[in-house]
């Protein structure tokens, strides 16, 4: 190397390190740090746990059994069911919130008055804690007191009153209700955001054609908002699998395993039993599960990223 | 003929936007209704839906009999903090990754995407292992750790859109009138990204505050967020609705106020990169 090339060099030494090309690592290292600690280190002592028998208070009987969990788990009649009841919960939910979603943004799309008003108040269902609303709705539900049984009572849909969470035939259906109700809103704001992509001179265009207002949603609608219900399907698939707090406090998985999704399953497996290693192994195997959803997603994510 | 439009539109448009809205609205305007109607009314008659029936009565017991306003403190030093963790840690990531193209740039964008993916019940219980040996389970700090699992990576994704909104050439003017790169983040970039910060910001808070499932196990004790107070309400032989609805009704009143107050722009936020796909 000759000496011309070196001295600039060396002047920019102390700019060099600030501005050079450890910058953007040195930028990341807290959060990367930080992560690593709280997220990549417990999810890496997971998949450890899994492969062990670990029951928490009785520390020294833990032993390591391979793949003896996850052997243990194919085995288990429950996993099967909170396997199937998973799929029906994101089968129903999802595309149930989609279509309530994009009936809601079509309207809200329209001019009215108080649109601005009906925009702010639908998204209340999204902001409130799942908490409050899993109480919220075991109270509507509640077989003796609520009121949607005096409704449906009073309006002869029924004849007696309905036990919404205590039948295990119904208890799914009816937390699906309420996290359809809870999550449509998210649907309706992105859908809106994506309908005001579309540029009105194609409806313009279409009409002077005489295409009929069908047509137009068939053929100018749905298209241009296809990216964001693919990207918020998606999103949502994920999230919906991952929401177990509304199970949790509705029903707590009963009756029997009537209301056991996967995640629910390892929850309470872990709290209940404190049988640790199984619980892990259930949550492992879940979000190895979700981890194909997630891929597509990641996909579609890191195309946008790139361009 | 414009008369009739009108009526077109309020059957068309105004009518079953109304619906929808009582559909979204009733639940929590039935919470609030069954908060108002003391224990007594509940159970002999059921709800009151008139004012001549309300009474804060419930509210009173709520604030004067149990520890819901020190549930509360606990519900806002959880939030507060997760909040200041999650947006220092991040907005220098953010302008990472919104300035540099550097070696890893996509692989670690994806990693803090995929972090937001993780499900909660994957490290809710190796994160208890590890804070029952680091013997901060049950406190403020536990749960602003993990709540900062989710707080990090959505924070480090918004702020890297925001960031990216604003023309590098601001940072290059300042730095070309000597600024360092540091300086040019501090005084050029950050004030221009407050709205954007600050809307993270608030979003984080509203997680936080609502988070339940971290808050159940990882704390509940000493340390006990509204959400996991909330369930407590709950009576000893039966259940007491309407003290459970005065807590529910003030446990989710901030998260929800903060909500409208900023909606707009963090809606604007969130969809941002769902619009452009």
């Amino acid at each position: 190397m000759s000496v011309s090339t070196l001295s600039p060099g060396r002047s920019m030494a102390k700019p060099k390190l600030l501005n050079g090309r450890l910058l953007p690592y040195l930028l990341l290292a807290p959060s990367l740090v930080v992560t690593l600690v709280i997220v990549f280190f417990p999810m890496a002592q997971a998949v450890v746990t899994s492969f062990y028998d670990l029951v928490l208070w009785k520390p020294n009987a833990t032993k390591f059994v391979g793949f003896g969990n996850y052997i243990k788990l194919l085995h288990d009649p429950v996993f099967w069911t909170a396997l199937w009841n998973t799929i029906i919960w994101i089968g129903l939910t999802v595309p149930l919130q989609m279509l309530l979603g994009l009936v809601t943004a079509l309207l809200l799309q329209r001019e009215f008055p108080w649109r601005g008003l009906a925009r702010a108040l639908i998204i209340i269902p999204w902001a409130l804690p799942s908490v409050v609303i899993a109480l919220m709705w075991r109270w509507i539900y509640d077989p003796t007191t609520g009121v949607l049984n005096d409704i449906l009572l009073y309006l002869t849909v029924v004849h007696s009153a309905v036990p919404w969470l205590a039948d295990p035939h119904l208890a799914l259906y009816s937390i699906i209700a309420t996290l359809t109700w809870q999550g449509f809103p998210f649907f309706a704001v992105m859908i809106l955001a994506g309908l005001q992509g579309i540029p009105r001179s194609q409806y313009e265009a279409a009409s002077i054609d005489g295409a009929s207002s069908w047509r137009q949603f068939l053929h100018i609608t749905l298209p241009g908002i296809a990216p964001v219900l693919a990207t918020a399907g998606l999103l949502r698939v994920i999230w919906v699998a991952n929401s177990m707090d509304v199970i949790f406090v509705m029903t707590g998985g009963g009756p029997a395993y009537s209301t056991h999704t996967l995640p629910l399953y390892a929850f309470v497996r872990a709290r209940q039993n404190v049988d640790f290693g199984y619980g892990t192994t259930i949550a492992v195997t879940f979000t190895i599960l979700l981890g194909v959803v997630v891929a597509f997603y990641l996909a579609r994510t890191m195309r946008e990223v790139e361009r | 003929m414009k008369k009739q439009s009108t009526r077109r539109r309020i059957l068309t448009t105004d009518l079953p936007v109304f619906m929808i809205l009582i559909v979204a609205m009733a639940p929590f305007v039935w919470m609030i209704l069954t908060s108002l109607t003391p224990t007594a009314v509940l159970s002999a008659t059921g709800v009151s839906l008139t004012p001549a029936g309300w009474s804060f009565d419930n509210y009173t017991r709520l604030f004067a009999q149990t520890s819901f306003l020190g549930n509360m403190l606990d519900s806002l030093i959880i939030a507060a903090g997760t909040v200041v963790v999650g947006l220092v840690v991040s907005v220098t990531a953010a302008y990472a990754f919104s300035r540099f193209r550097f070696t890893g740039r996509k692989l670690l964008m994806l990693q803090f995407l995929l972090i937001n993916m993780f499900p909660v019940v994957l490290l809710i219980l190796p994160l208890f292992v590890m804070m029952r040996k680091a013997g901060i389970l049950d406190t403020h700090i536990g749960l602003i750790l993990a709540n900062s699992t989710v707080a990090i990576p959505f924070a480090v994704w918004m702020l890297t859109s925001y960031i990216s909104a604003i023309p590098k050439s601001l940072d290059e003017a300042a730095m070309m009138d000597g600024c360092s790169r540091l300086a040019a983040l501090w005084r050029v970039v950050l004030p221009l990204t407050m709205p954007g910060i600050v809307s993270t910001g608030i979003y984080i808070f509203i997680t936080a505050w609502n988070e339940y499932l971290y808050a159940l196990t990882l704390g509940g004790r000493n340390v006990r967020p509204v959400t996991v107070a909330i369930q407590t309400l709950i009576g000893e032989y039966q259940i007491e609705w309407g003290l459970l609805a005065a807590g529910a009704v003030v446990g989710a009143l901030p998260a929800t106020a903060l909500f409208l107050l900023v909606q707009r722009r963090l809606i604007g936020g969130l969809t941002q990169g769902a619009v452009k796909g």
